[in-house]
């Protein structure tokens, strides 16, 4: 009797569905790597996260009552971002703070909840990774991931499984991106002088790439290199650089 | 101080073009982030700030209980307390004082609540020159009354060459360019007014209930001048700042410094306990200590009493990614960064401020250095919500938000509307891939490419690849 894998919840989360649903598949691929059984919860939106940071609690109530109940009972959720799994793990409370069940139902969902690398590395605990990069990498520590999930040395670990790969870090490694949601829809100069800074030390890095975790800093990044007249420097999401789906060329 | 934070959007554009303070604006960031950083290895962080929070809370319990033995005990040693509800009462209280003791000239140690007071204005329609001691204050007073930027160092905006500028122009003489003699010439600019003061007015970094003392932390050595040697010293500040003994004073400073200007400790502590008694070598003869609340009180027992926390240290401000690219003065009241979003507002009134509590990342970075752990984002999110409420947002967002949330909750309606919006992004990027002109989307699109969404949603993609899966799986053979 083969002993049973564990099963494993995906979501996928809105922005890597609708705009790089490439990184959904490597995702899939590493969790299937890690030898677990994945099930992507059928109709999969979004978290809520763009209208609860709106302040329009009832939107994001309404998105959290189906999330959860499309992704509790498995043994794992894995989230390939670190804001929509705080989001879910750390602000859903917060959304059903005046309803017992609802947070009685999230503390059983809680515990087996996880950011991606973080699964892979504290949860997993995988020895081998399938990617394989020739060449020098920087990382990007998301807000969301590194200040609400404690993501920091989990990327950095996996990274360093990757034969060929050297990790320079930049300079403020762990600065906000300017991103912010919404905030790069409104307040676009000073968003755009903020990502200045993060391309900044990007560039002074050397590095052929920056790797990362969350969808919204990509978008941003990427925007703003390529503005400014870089094609060379690939922005990747660390999915895809551990699953070995990264094109040699510019992205 | 006039409300300007409804200049936000204006302002913010005006900062960022500031090359000038862009520099010194960079410099702030680096050296206040690792000065900070540097200090606080000295002492373990979590469990003193776990401590402050404590302390700070079981004041806020009991408040009142806390301002009474205050008063008690201040009274007690010969200080006079008074209570003002509002900023423009707390001035008329200082006016009527200076007027009772023929107060001619005020010399004035640094203090935000004086700020929210605008108590030289006030003095000085009075016929009482105030003359503010603190280098940056003063700096800023004799450059017409600019507002501070800042609120531990009130001109971090400007660099040595402005202020060699500005003094040679005020004080009509040669320019230097040395800071030592810069601050020399403002030491003989000042000296006489110390000398000649009637009255010093001060803040309150503390107030110690279990001895009605004053606490003053500083680094210029100013403050004494203003509180020693004056026949009359007035300290004003927040009704939240009261703390109920020494103790917790120890806790607070071991914080205050580190987290406000990366130092161990201040050069200076003053600890002020009423008059000079009989036998004193110095003192003043009269002490008034005056109290305000300008909203502080409306903020307990509400879902913002963790703001009331604060011991204005600055950290907050100088680790903000939007602070540290616009500066202080574009928030446009006393209050600037993540504490100033959160306390204009809640003092001046959401609708004059709607962008404060908006123009902010949500990176977190804030709460991690605030020393007194107050969860500045989730207050921030807290204002947006009663923004939204409220219908203080543009009616357009209200809208795409209730039909974003309609559709989100209803799969297909969802995945229907995606395809073809997402069908529409791809052709506006022809094949390029991405975008560069969206208005919809100004903000991102001026500074930003938008790189164009995916041919086929992940959904729909999974959902073939399950086809394909099941039909390889099903009949024929392998």
């Amino acid at each position: 009797m083969t002993a049973e894998k564990p099963r494993v919840a995906l979501f996928v989360t809105c922005l890597v569905d609708l705009m790089r649903p490439e990184i959904g598949f490597s995702t899939l691929k590493l969790l299937e790597h890690a030898d677990c059984e994945v099930i992507v919860p059928e109709g999969q939106t979004c978290c809520g996260q763009p209208a609860y940071n709106a302040g329009d609690r009832r939107t994001a109530h309404q998105l959290a009552v189906r999330v959860l109940a499309q992704i509790e009972g498995f043994d794992y959720v894995v989230i390939p971002s670190g804001s929509c799994a705080g989001m879910i793990k750390v602000h859903y409370l917060d959304l059903f703070v005046n309803d017992p069940e609802m947070k009685r139902r999230m503390g059983d969902l809680i515990p087996k909840l996880f950011e991606l690398t973080d699964f892979l590395a504290n949860v997993v605990k995988v020895e081998t990774i399938p990617g394989k990069i020739d060449g020098q990498v920087t990382y990007h520590d998301s807000c969301s991931g590194l200040r609400e999930l404690g993501i920091s040395a989990q990327p950095r670990a996996l990274l360093e499984k990757i034969p060929g790969l050297k990790l320079v870090e930049m300079k403020n490694c762990q600065s906000c991106c300017g991103f912010g949601g919404a905030f790069s829809l409104k307040y676009g100069n000073v968003s755009a002088a903020i990502v200045d800074d993060k391309v900044n030390n990007i560039h002074a890095t050397g590095a052929q790439a920056v790797v990362l975790g969350d969808l919204g800093c990509m978008l941003n990044i990427e925007g703003r290199l390529r503005r400014l007249g870089d094609e060379r420097t690939q922005v990747l999401h660390i999915a895809q650089v551990l699953a070995g789906d990264v094109a040699s060329g510019s992205q | 101080m006039r409300v300007q934070s409804m200049h936000f959007q204006a302002r913010a554009g005006e900062k960022l073009a500031d090359t000038r303070l862009q520099k010194n604006l960079k410099k702030l960031a680096e050296k206040f982030v690792s000065a900070r950083a540097t200090v606080m290895q000295e002492i373990d962080y979590e469990a003193t700030r776990q401590a402050a929070v404590e302390r700070r809370n079981r004041v806020l319990d009991r408040l009142d209980v806390w301002i009474e033995i205050f008063e008690q005990n201040a009274k007690a040693r010969g200080a006079t307390v008074l209570f003002a509800e509002t900023p423009a009462q707390a001035s008329e209280l200082v006016v009527e004082i200076a007027k009772r003791h023929d107060v001619k000239r005020v010399t004035k140690s640094k203090s935000m609540v004086s700020e929210e007071m605008a108590l030289n204005a006030a003095l000085e329609a009075a016929g009482v020159e105030s003359v503010e001691t603190d280098l940056g204050e003063y700096i800023l007073q004799i450059n017409d009354n600019e507002p501070p930027s800042h609120i531990i160092a009130p001109v971090i905006h400007k660099d040595k060459e402005e202020v060699s500028d500005l003094f040679s122009r005020v004080h009509q003489k040669p320019k230097l360019t040395d800071i030592g003699e810069l601050t020399r010439e403002a030491r003989e600019a000042l000296r006489p007014k110390f000398l000649s003061s009637d009255m010093g007015v001060t803040g309150g970094n503390f107030l110690i209930a279990e001895t009605g003392s004053v606490a003053i932390v500083t680094n210029e050595g100013n403050e004494g001048m203003c509180t020693v040697m004056p026949r009359v010293h007035v300290a004003v500040t927040g009704i939240e700042k009261i703390l109920p003994t020494f103790e917790d004073f120890a806790t607070m400073v071991r914080l205050l410094t580190r987290s406000a200007t990366g130092q161990s400790i201040s050069n200076y502590i003053s600890l002020l306990t009423g008059v000079r008694a009989p036998g004193e070598p110095d003192g003043p003869d009269h002490m008034y200590v005056v109290l305000v609340d300008g909203g502080r009180s409306s903020l307990l027992g509400s879902e913002f009493q963790e703001m009331l926390r604060c011991i204005r240290c600055g950290a907050c401000m100088n680790h903000c990614p939007v602070y540290q690219k616009i500066g202080g003065h574009a928030y446009g009241w006393v209050y600037p960064g993540p504490m100033g979003s959160v306390l204009t507002p809640s003092y001046v009134g959401l609708e004059n401020a709607l962008d404060l509590p908006q123009a902010a990342t949500m990176c977190g970075e804030c709460h991690v250095v605030c020393p007194v752990a107050i969860p500045l984002p989730n207050l921030l999110r807290k204002l947006r919500e009663r923004q939204f409420d409220r219908h203080l947002r543009p009616t357009a967002e209200r809208f795409l938000m209730a039909a974003w949330g309609f559709v989100a909750v209803r799969p297909n309606l969802y995945a229907l509307l995606t395809t073809i919006s997402n069908r529409f992004l791809r052709s506006l990027g022809r094949n390029k891939g991405r975008i560069q002109h969206l208005s919809m989307v100004k903000d991102w699109t001026d500074f930003r490419d938008l790189p164009t969404p995916a041919m086929k949603t992940f959904r729909e993609l999974y959902a073939d690849r399950v086809a394909r899966t099941d039909s390889a799986t099903s009949g024929g053979p392998r």
